[in-house]
């Protein structure tokens, strides 16, 4: 089966600290893939090198490969650029520029090169409406993205994230910082994107694993414990460190 | 304190109650078969309105399992516990029916003439009694080999249920003014068999809260 991203034996290192060991893992086209484990676990480690964003950190190395449409994105010749264009990614704490709606959303695609309005004004408009933000904002388009709430500044992030046309979108923690509620419209926008978007998501909320992603890979000291569709995993896990993560007697 | 001690402690507290409700029913059992043998009225009606009790029973520990549903969000082996004793316990409230069956008939034949000695349809009633202790012993001990070989004795009941089945058979074309109290027999022997039937759905219950794998231990023949 071919899968839209791959690591094959993938390790990372901070100094001599290896902070993730062979990770092997195929990650499918337009589905929701969630990464569990306690902190210090390596999820995050792990899905910052989806798109190198872990290049910036000095002191570090890795070893093994991490396909996108089976090309190495660590190869020499790979533009950092147009992966991380390739690859987007939602973080943590809604971080909107302090600047107005529109300008959040167009950011990308200027910096990329596309300066006519007619069709800035059309990828802002559709990249919001995407993100399910759209008849919220559209009236105050020239409104300070900061003064939006937190779920609306999270997903005026991911319609800055869709704005560039990613293929995939990984998603560090996005809902820790909001409101049930704003999660749970976070959660269907994830469910909406996925037709058109594969997106991996790394969060501490296991109810919200459960709720929406179709594969969960739990991590362990920096190792992949288990990996299956969602519905084994929270029904039967086959390990038992699984078992005691997910049924809360870990430790 | 470990994290969920008292998540665990409400936990083994409902299997708890699910033996103190597979004891319940397994004296209704008892005790139906006893009224039918000694042609016990008083007995049979005692069984009839501790069948409430039962029932009454059986929705407390539902609500317990939904409570903890609601304030747990169970996953894994903590899940399909929960969903293992929901299930359990709407076999054994339905045993419990099949025992009051029973003793609803006690009171239909009332004092007619016993037909014969009642000799297979105790050895019934003991034998499904016999397999709903062990079975539920075996949910508490999570023994999924133990509630296999429990569900494949299903066949000693039904094997039994053959031979009252015929027996009074040969009683009503031999007589036929045998006919109204043979059928009642029959009747009773079927609460029994399919009883055991019960039994064998909670074995299949134990292998889910075990293995997580669903299906059937074994075929019935009825």
């Amino acid at each position: 089966m071919e899968f839209k991203m791959q690591t094959r034996k993938l390790e990372f290192y901070y100094g001599k600290v290896r902070a993730l060991s062979k990770i092997t893992m195929g990650i499918e086209e337009h589905q929701i893939t969630a990464l569990i484990g306690p902190s210090g676990c390596g999820k995050t480690t792990f899905l910052r090198l989806l798109n190198r964003m872990n290049d910036v950190i000095s002191g570090t190395h890795l070893a093994g490969d991490v396909l996108l449409d089976g090309q190495n994105i660590y190869a020499p010749q790979v533009d950092v650029v147009e992966v991380r264009k390739r690859v987007g990614m939602v973080f943590q704490q809604p971080n909107p520029f302090p600047k107005s709606i529109y300008a959040n959303v167009a950011f990308g695609p200027r910096m990329l090169g596309l300066n006519n309005k007619a069709k800035l004004d059309e990828v802002v408009e559709r990249s919001l409406r995407a993100a399910a933000l759209w008849d919220e904002v559209k009236d105050n388009l020239g409104k300070s993205g900061m003064l939006l709430s937190g779920g609306q500044q999270q997903r005026l992030c991911i319609a800055r994230v869709l704005a560039v046309e990613p293929e995939v979108i990984l998603m560090d923690e996005p809902c820790s910082a909001l409101d049930p509620l704003s999660t749970l419209r976070i959660e269907e926008l994830m469910r909406d994107l996925k037709t058109n978007y594969t997106i991996i998501i790394v969060t501490h909320n296991m109810q919200q694993a459960a709720r929406v992603s179709e594969w969960t890979g739990f991590f362990l000291l920096g190792e992949l414990v288990e990996y299956n569709k969602t519905g084994e995993i929270f029904q039967r896990p086959k390990d038992k460190k699984t078992e005691d993560y997910i049924t809360g007697r870990f430790g | 304190m470990a994290p969920r001690e008292k998540f665990d402690q409400h936990l083994k507290e409902l299997q708890d109650e699910v033996l103190v409700l597979g004891s319940m029913v397994g004296k209704a059992i008892a005790r139906s078969m006893n009224a039918l043998k000694e042609r016990d009225l008083e007995l049979a009606k005692e069984v009839m309105s501790g069948d409430t009790g039962i029932d009454h029973k059986r929705l407390d520990i539902e609500e317990r399992c939904i409570e903890l549903i609601v304030t747990q969000q169970p996953v894994a082996s903590d899940l399909r516990t929960i969903i293992a004793v929901l299930n359990i316990i709407v076999d054994l409230e339905r045993i419990g029916d099949h025992a009051e069956g029973i003793a609803k008939i006690v009171l239909m034949i009332g004092n007619e003439p016993p037909l014969k000695p009642l000799i297979d349809l105790p050895r019934m009633a003991e034998k499904t009694q016999d397999m709903l202790r062990r079975s539920l012993d075996a949910f508490i001990d999570r023994d999924p080999e133990t509630a296999v070989n429990i569900s494949n004795e299903d066949d000693e009941v039904d094997e039994l249920y053959d031979q009252v089945y015929r027996e009074l058979i040969t009683f009503m074309l031999e007589d036929p003014r045998t006919i109204t109290r043979a059928t009642r027999l029959i009747w009773a022997a079927h609460n029994l068999e399919r009883s055991a039937d019960r039994v064998t759905n909670i074995c299949e219950r134990v292998v889910f809260a075990t293995t997580g794998k669903m299906g059937e231990t074994g075929e019935s023949r009825y």
